[in-house]
């Protein structure tokens, strides 16, 4: 099996690149309200630049509440009030004065479910560049090309550019995504569950890309899969109804967690 | 061949097995299923025999009665002779008129329908009244349109723009093709919001979460993403809106429509003949019923018709959209 080769690889990578991470996403004592309920309670974490954090916990544990208040994407929904800070690279993104179109520019996010655009596969990857403002066609294809190649799926698509993304198979529909999510150069791509919906081959995939574009970007990403957290994340971030129980090194929080509640989750034991 | 061997359970005919067979035999007749089936399939024929019977009548009897000097004649003052008469003038009448009103409905309808699905709160009571109002107006009757469209169109918006422009003799203040259009635009607007709607509501969030998190604002998502989405869905709407408009002669009565012109409608504020109130002119003012009988026949078939093209135009465009929306380029 594909899956198998890479987790011990990945681990030794984490906890190399877990020493030198400097911090990028400062979140203080953040709690978010869906109306009356409360479904973040007064979380506080740090996360490191270019390296892979992931954010576990069983469903309805508020980490794709949490992955989405970092570009703001919250916001679409009624009724939603946050309390606290998130700050990126020192600004807070809740201040008044954030242009929430450049944040979102800078935190790029890959869903859960593929969703390419009915357009072509170039056009997919160019709407995030024409709507920055990048007209020149030699710009444009230049950043295709380049997106595309960065997310591995250049060789596989490079003599159908111009055909219907919906042609494509799951997998390289979410790559194609990922794509489009790094041809605006973002600084942070956000995750959820970004390979639930994959086969194990295609999933495996996306994960060896994962740890090929930490060399460029910063990545959060939800996961419902465990050995996938331990796989790619250098940190872990464990859930629980709405609180953070536990935040260390993946291999920390795999091997040696300091709570009962991780230790019993990452087992297996509940979830 | 296998025998098979019933399960020691039951022991070898039985009187067991013997009534596990019968149980699946069908022994009553089933009267409740047979009268249904056979009451859903006579109101199906029903259906297709009143159809059938008012399109042979007409084009049985039209078919003789029309002719190209018929569709292309601008008839003389009396349309009633069946051999100088013609419906060239009702023709483009009703022709324009379907086409204007369909530049108006089209552009407002849409935009009501994106503001509806896209930027207001579901819950507000603001929200709540328009769907309402746009569903009452979906039931007002059509000579009630023609009634507002002669208050509001002609005695009020006509009237004033001929005192702020200064014509000294009604210019705008009278019946005439742009308020006709204008009335069956009103008319027609639920139509095309509810079509439009319903495809804004059928295209997955996620598209428009793909295009909001690439940090497009939310106009460039409707414009970039939705609205080419949604365009069949829209074209639909304008399809049931020329159709529905097409047959209208109530709206029109009192907003534009003429007894006789002896030209083609030049100009928005001319008045126009129009193929629906030919019909009924013709069926009603004949002195000699037998004499207009074909002439009435082939005007019907012509409004037949006229619709029949109008709608074809329609479905031809957007089946090219369709179409181009699936191969890309």
């Amino acid at each position: 099996m594909a899956e198998i080769s890479i987790p011990r690889v990945a681990v030794t990578q984490a906890q190399a690149g877990a020493a030198s991470a400097q911090s990028l996403i400062e979140i203080e004592s953040l709690s978010l309200f869906y109306g009356a309920t409360k479904a973040l309670k007064n979380i506080s974490v740090t996360l490191g630049e270019r390296v892979v954090t992931a954010f576990i916990g069983p469903s309805g544990c508020g980490k794709s509440t949490l992955l989405r208040c970092l570009n703001r994407m919250n916001d679409l929904i009624d009724n939603v009030r946050i309390e606290g800070s998130c700050k990126i690279g020192g600004h807070d993104i809740y201040s008044p004065d954030v242009d929430v179109i450049e944040l979102r520019k800078r935190v790029g996010m890959v869903f859960q479910k593929s969703n390419p655009f009915p357009k072509s596969i170039y056009e997919n990857v160019a709407y995030g560049l024409r709507l920055h403002g990048v007209k020149a066609k030699s710009d444009l294809d230049t950043a295709v090309e380049k997106s595309l190649r960065q997310s591995a799926l250049w060789d596989e698509v490079k003599d159908r550019l111009h055909t219907s993304a919906l042609g494509l198979s799951g997998g390289q529909q979410q790559r194609l995504c990922i794509a489009r999510a790094i041809a605006i150069r973002p600084e942070i791509i956000l995750m959820d569950e970004p390979a639930s919906a994959l086969d194990p081959i295609a999933t495996a995939r996306i994960e060896e890309l994962i740890l090929e574009l930490k060399k460029d970007f910063t990545i959060v990403i939800v996961t419902h899969n465990m050995q996938q957290a331990a796989r790619i994340s250098d940190y872990t971030a464990f859930f629980y109804i709405g609180e953070l129980i536990e935040f260390d090194t993946t291999g920390k929080i795999f091997t040696n967690p300091s709570k009962k509640q991780t230790e019993d989750y990452v087992t297996g034991r509940f979830g | 061949m296998n025998t098979v061997t019933p399960p020691e359970y039951l022991p070898e005919n039985s009187g067991d097995t013997a009534r596990l067979t019968r149980h699946f035999r069908a022994e009553r007749f089933d009267f409740g299923s047979f009268f249904f089936s056979g009451l859903t399939g006579l109101a199906t024929l029903l259906i297709l025999g009143i159809l059938a019977t008012i399109l042979l009548n007409i084009i049985v009897n039209g078919w003789s009665a029309i002719s190209w000097h018929f569709v292309s004649t601008i008839p003389k003052k009396d349309f009633f002779d069946a051999n100088t008469t013609g419906v060239l003038p009702m023709i483009v009448g009703t022709s324009f008129r379907v086409i204007m009103m369909t530049i108006f409905v089209i552009p407002v309808g849409v935009i009501t329908a994106i503001y509806l699905t896209e930027y207001a709160a579901n819950t507000s009571i603001i929200t709540r009244i328009i769907r309402a109002a746009v569903n009452n107006l979906a039931g007002v009757p059509s000579i009630v349109f023609g009634l507002f469209g002669l208050g509001f169109f002609i005695n009020f918006v006509g009237k004033n723009l001929d005192t702020v422009l200064h014509n000294t003799s009604a210019v705008w203040g009278q019946p005439a093709l742009i308020w006709a259009s204008l009335t069956l635009a009103v008319m027609t607007l639920p139509v095309v919001i509810v079509a439009t709607e319903e495809s804004l509501k059928a295209i997955p969030p996620g598209l428009r979460e793909a295009s909001l998190a690439l940090g497009a604002t939310k106009l460039e998502t409707i414009l970039k993403i939705v609205l080419p989405q949604a365009l069949p869905g829209i074209m639909t709407g304008g399809i049931l809106a020329v159709s529905r408009a097409a047959g209208e002669v109530a709206p029109i009565l009192f907003t534009g429509v003429a007894y006789y012109m002896a030209s083609l409608p030049a100009h928005l504020s001319d008045q126009f003949m129009d193929l629906g109130y030919h019909i009924f002119v013709l069926s009603t003012q004949s002195p000699n019923i037998e004499q207009t009988r074909p002439i009435l026949y082939a005007t019907v078939l012509t409004l037949l018709l006229l619709t029949f093209a109008l709608n074809i135009v329609a479905i031809i465009i957007r089946s090219k959209i369709r179409r181009k929306m699936r191969s890309l380029h």
